[in-house]
């Protein structure tokens, strides 16, 4: 009996190894799934591996910057994992080191049909990046201090300084807006500076996608409005300093009634203050302009490693995520909204303030400039330390677009 | 029979084989440090100079050009260079100046006669309790106290110290100084309790001997205290400005160099070469910059601790 029992053992090792042996084992490294409910990553990745037999996928998953770091030094090394999770800021500096493969080729080789992608990330007319979950940045207004007030929520520039004024009240430290400008964290610079100007429909780039600053009428009108909040005593204090987080905290603490923030945080808003009243409404656009919105955002993007000896497989596993189903899954349990236009996440129908997000996200486009720039968050940085001169009123906003366009001109030489 | 001409030969070989083996012995108990010594401190080294010498590394696909010291043209005659320099010493400087007098009078006060053990106990843990934190606990801390809704400006406001809220981190004025004044406090304990090791060790005799010769207190201190303290502030000061050049956590997490770059340090400023505009080879530049200057630093320890020696 037992050597029956043996070799039936051994049968069954070999069985599985053979098994073991013609598995694609796919490393797939990015920073989500920490950031989602335990284990609800891997039940996509397990509904993938049963709708693909044969490959399997290792997950490499840590913080956002850690992340970053391991993703750029594995570039550098040629030792990146087979599919990266990517944010818009860094592609360029893998394409540059040749660390990403041609998602364009890898369609063009699946016979993939584009037309449901939201948005591909292109690098000299090739997609390198295709954003699989994205998270919009709407105005977030305290609705307790705003009826106190008697003021609807702002749909425009002079609106939104009108409000942030009669919502100001210092001796109860309560101020309308706040705008993070710290050089840590330059991501003020595009959530809440840049976005004023795409939300009008500007852009802080030329046709041939180069720096256009110094001599941008819609961005000095935009810079000016900024400036002008600050002049007022509008914008919470410690601004130079402030870091998107303390936006968040201050915002929760009811100490500032208006920000510029990511619908990734409303869970968090939600759990810190169960009593904030609060609602979110598009970014107030210049008067005059009835355009679609521009909607600052931040992506979950997915790339393939050009080293990778599995690039086919790769492209089923970004096939499986950007697909309606794998899209609307992902999405949902991420509280994003979808990078494939067919795909529709359960939130919206469970949750009111999501329902006013999506619709914003509709009449609206996606707007982040800065995604796919070279050192885009060095752009933010060059742009914030001539920005702070020009708020404290030490510098011209001639003299201060004047620099930053040098800066930028000289990063993207 | 064998003759001593053959013997001679036979053995002349193993002779020199001895002494060399006698000679190359020593260099094969160094040999494990030497091994260390040279992949954690001289390849890196090397390797960074190296890098400094080139257009750009690490994230440039193409083979790296050889630029010669192009790049020390650029970094040297940058205004952001010559400004992160000149608040790296200003901060420096101050920290270490700070750093003295203030473990000193508390090494002072915990060795005085005049103040029981269990007072002394209980001071002796405040004092040393910034020691305990890590820079970056420190940095929230502080942050959180020095916020413009923090506890700092609540206390000065109550007490009628300032008419308005203080932007500490936020205002160009008042920034640098407001983190010169974090890392004095993170880091006075370290001088503490050297004074601190360094005070118990005077002889008493010496103390009686002076007040036989009628020396008052602050005489004492001059002519004893100091001249039997000088080694250690001499170590403590040199080993101290070389760390303080290197602080990057504390200012990174307090200000990220800002406002308007009024608290730009060289270690910040290469951080952000490298990992912020992927900048290696400037990076590696500024690197062997700083390692200049604390090279300079160290030259003034090694000599110091020599002169102890002897």
């Amino acid at each position: 009996m037992k050597k029956y029992v043996g070799l039936l053992l051994i049968v069954l090792l070999l069985a599985t190894g053979v098994s073991m042996a013609q598995d694609v084992v796919l490393e797939f490294q990015q920073w989500w799934e920490p950031e989602l409910p335990e284990g609800s990553f891997r039940a996509i990745l397990d509904d993938f591996e049963a709708a693909n037999p044969g490959i399997k996928v290792e997950t490499i998953s840590g913080p956002y910057l850690t992340t970053k770091d391991q993703i750029i030094a594995s570039a550098a090394t040629g030792t990146m994992a087979d599919v990266v999770g990517l944010d818009g800021a860094w592609v360029n500096v893998l394409w540059k080191q040749g660390a990403l493969h041609s998602l364009s080729q890898a369609m063009a080789d699946a016979d993939y049909d584009d037309s449901e992608l939201a948005a591909q990330i292109q690098l000299a007319g090739e997609t390198y990046m295709i954003p699989i979950a994205n998270f919009i940045y709407p105005v977030f207004v305290n609705l307790d201090l705003l009826e106190a007030a008697g003021i609807d929520p702002p749909t425009t520039r002079a609106e939104f300084a009108a409000a942030a004024m009669a919502l100001t009240d210092p001796d109860n430290n309560v101020y309308g807006w706040a705008q993070p400008l710290s050089l840590e964290q330059p991501n003020g610079i595009q959530n809440d500076t840049m976005s004023w100007l795409w939300a009008s429909g500007g852009s802080m780039l030329d046709d041939m996608g180069q720096p256009h600053l110094a001599g941008n009428e819609a961005l000095a009108e935009t810079l000016e409005f900024l400036k002008g909040l600050h002049d007022a005593g509008v914008v919470a204090p410690g601004a130079f300093s402030m870091k998107e987080n303390e936006k968040v905290e201050e915002f929760v603490n009811g100490r500032v009634a208006m920000i510029i923030n990511t619908l990734a945080h409303f869970t968090l808003i939600r759990e810190r203050n169960p009593d904030l009243n609060f609602d979110i409404t598009a970014l107030p656009a210049a008067e005059g302009y009835d355009g679609p919105r521009g909607l600052p955002y931040a992506s979950w993007g997915i790339g393939i490693s050009s080293n990778t000896e599995h690039k086919a497989e790769a492209w089923k596993l970004i096939d499986f995520l950007t697909s309606v189903d794998g899209n609307s899954k992902l999405t949902s349990i991420a509280n994003a909204f979808p990078g494939n236009v067919n795909a529709t996440p359960d939130f919206i129908q469970t949750d009111p303030l999501f329902m006013t997000a999506f619709e914003i996200f509709q009449e609206g486009f996606l707007a982040n400039e800065f995604t796919g720039l070279p050192a885009a968050e060095e752009l933010m940085r060059q742009f914030d330390e001539p920005f702070q001169f020009y708020l404290e009123g030490e510098m011209e906003l001639d003299e201060f677009l004047e620099i930053a366009q040098e800066e930028w001109e000289d990063i993207f030489s | 029979m064998v003759t001593s001409a053959q013997s001679q030969v036979a053995e002349t070989p193993n002779v020199r084989w001895e002494q060399r083996k006698r000679k190359l012995l020593p260099y094969g108990y160094l040999s494990p440090t030497l091994i260390l010594l040279a992949a954690l401190t001289i390849v890196p080294i090397v390797t960074v100079f190296l890098y400094s010498l080139v257009d750009n590394v690490i994230v440039n696909p193409n083979p790296p050009e050889f630029v010669g010291l192009d790049n020390y043209e650029e970094v040297l005659t940058h205004r952001k260079f010559r400004g992160a320099l000149s608040n790296t010493i200003y901060f420096s400087l101050v920290s270490v100046v700070a750093h003295f007098f203030i473990g000193l009078s508390f090494a002072l006060m915990l060795n005085s006669r005049l103040l029981g053990a269990n007072v002394k106990a209980v001071f002796r843990v405040i004092y040393i309790l910034p020691w305990v934190f890590t820079a970056s606990i420190i940095a929230i801390l502080w942050r959180l106290l020095l916020n413009p809704h923090g506890v700092v400006n609540f206390v000065l406001l109550e007490l009628g110290l300032v008419e308005e809220l203080q932007e500490f981190l936020s205002d160009r004025r008042l920034a640098l100084n407001a983190v010169t004044f974090i890392n004095i406090w993170s880091g006075y304990p370290f001088y503490l309790v050297s004074f601190l090791a360094g005070l118990q060790g005077i002889p008493d005799d010496l103390y009686e001997a002076g007040r036989v010769d009628g020396g008052n207190a602050w005489q004492l201190f001059l002519n004893i205290t100091l001249p039997q303290l000088k080694p250690i502030i001499i170590s403590l000061a040199l080993l101290d400005f070389i760390w303080t050049i290197h602080q990057f956590t504390l200012i990174w997490m307090t200000t990220g160099g800002g406002p308007m770059r009024s608290t730009e340090v060289l270690s910040t400023y290469t951080y952000k070469a490298a990992f912020s505009s992927h900048e290696y080879s400037i990076a590696s530049t500024i690197a062997m910059v700083i390692l200049g200057i604390c090279t300079f630093v160290a030259i003034f320890y090694v000599r110091s601790q020599r002169m102890v020696d002897e």
